[in-house]
């Protein structure tokens, strides 16, 4: 089973729609079963019986996520695969040691991929969609994969199977959930 | 949250609308009426009779004139929703857009540059799931424009049903047609829906078309009670 976290600012948003259930569509899609949970609600029992992870991306305007990253701190000893999408991710780099910054950007962009990986594949450039007023800076143990520093698009753990992707892979780049999905 | 929602009469922003109602409160709906009939940003078949179903839903409407060219219909866009956000306190834009990068983002920023909210409940929604969704929950939805390849007369003033929906679906595997016109090649307007008070009759329209191009302009309608 799939944990999908909704970042939004309140369980049963409006931004669900846009943020939250394309993402559980491609899982579906994929073959997979998931559940559906507001970071404000999480349990230790739903994380545990989750085979991976989802953090969802929220609207423009929602920051509330990184005003409460000490709901998030059972990502530290997550021995199991995370995806951080944009709002997802910027709550990954809080709970490692990096920081959240102001870094706007809107639309579509060049992504160029750096080091190969399991999620995003060898080195290339490839198109993705950014919605986001805040990025990260590289948290310690971290290794950059897409990207630079000062704007980075994607990271992963040196050691674990913990990915953050700053755009939205809803958005014509479907293809990461899958893999996502059915990463090894 | 008081919302603005960016308004045609098509089945996108009346569906929209009805989401941001079940979870916030819609204060007002916008409607941009474009001169240029090729608009990329707006719904252009029958948004004067948008009018109609602002009244039917019970809603205050906010009417902006364009003349439809690309980047001063943003300016236009933008003038309005401050007009709103003045005149009825709106905290966030609701919009119908699906699939469309470039309406997406031009109103994403407009709201970033005006401090408001924005919101695209039915972003990346499975096409005909939502299709089903609108029979299902009985939007009285017709086709007023097609604009596509191998759409024929018959389709224009159609009804969106079951049958419609099966229709559409062959026709996306075929010829690749978005099954709801997300990609221009259909035009809708809703007559009546969960969210009405009263629906609408039409009492007389003109039928145009030729060359896989057809219009339904709705020339005398009215309300009737539900």
């Amino acid at each position: 089973m799939i944990l999908i976290v909704d970042l939004c600012r309140k369980p049963a948003s409006l931004s669900r729609y846009e943020f939250v259930d394309p993402i559980a569509g491609i899982v579906r899609r994929a073959g997979s079963e998931y559940e559906i949970v507001h970071f404000s609600e999480l349990t230790d029992e739903v994380i545990e019986r989750s085979d991976r992870v989802i953090l969802c991306g929220t609207a423009l305007k929602d920051d509330l996520y990184a005003r409460r990253i000490d709901l998030f701190t059972w990502i530290e000893d997550l021995n199991k695969p995370l995806l951080g999408i944009c709002a997802g991710m910027q709550v990954v780099a809080a709970v490692f040691g990096g920081e959240i910054v102001p870094q706007p950007k809107i639309g579509l962009d060049e992504i160029e991929i750096i080091k190969e990986t399991p999620l995003l594949g060898p080195p290339r450039e490839i198109e993705g969609y950014h919605l986001h007023n805040f990025g990260v800076t590289l948290p310690p143990g971290f290794d950059l994969v897409a990207g630079r520093e000062g704007q980075i698009e994607a990271f992963k753990h040196a050691e674990r199977p913990i990915y953050g992707i700053i755009f939205h892979p809803e958005v014509r780049k479907r293809w990461i959930v899958e893999w996502f999905v059915n990463l090894g | 949250m008081k919302l603005g929602v960016l308004f045609s009469g098509g089945k996108d922003s009346v569906y929209a609308c009805k989401r941001a109602m079940e979870t916030d409160t819609v204060v007002c709906l916008i409607t941009i009426v474009s001169e240029n009939p090729d608009s990329y940003m707006f719904h252009t078949p029958n948004v004067r009779r948008a009018d109609l179903i602002a009244e039917a839903m019970g809603l205050p409407l906010l009417t902006w004139p364009t003349e439809g060219e690309e980047e001063i219909e943003l300016r236009d866009l933008k003038d309005a929703i401050a007009v709103a956000k003045e005149r009825y306190g709106i905290e966030g834009v609701v919009t119908g857009a699906i699939e469309s990068v470039y309406q997406a983002v031009r109103v994403q920023r407009i709201c970033r540059e005006l401090d408001l909210w924005c919101f695209n409940p039915l972003w990346q929604i499975d096409q005909v799931e939502y299709l089903k969704l609108l029979v299902s929950e009985v939007f009285e939805v017709i086709i007023t424009g097609v604009f596509a390849y191998p759409l024929d007369e018959s389709w224009v003033g159609a009804r969106i049903d079951d049958g419609l929906i099966r229709k559409l679906e062959a026709l996306q595997r075929m010829y690749k047609i978005n099954p709801s016109g997300e990609g221009g090649e259909l035009e809708t307007f809703v007559l009546d829906g969960p969210i009405f008070r009263k629906r609408i009759e039409i009492l007389g329209a003109e039928k145009t078309y030729e060359n896989y191009r057809g219009r339904l302009t709705i020339e005398e309608a009215r309300l009737v009670d539900k």
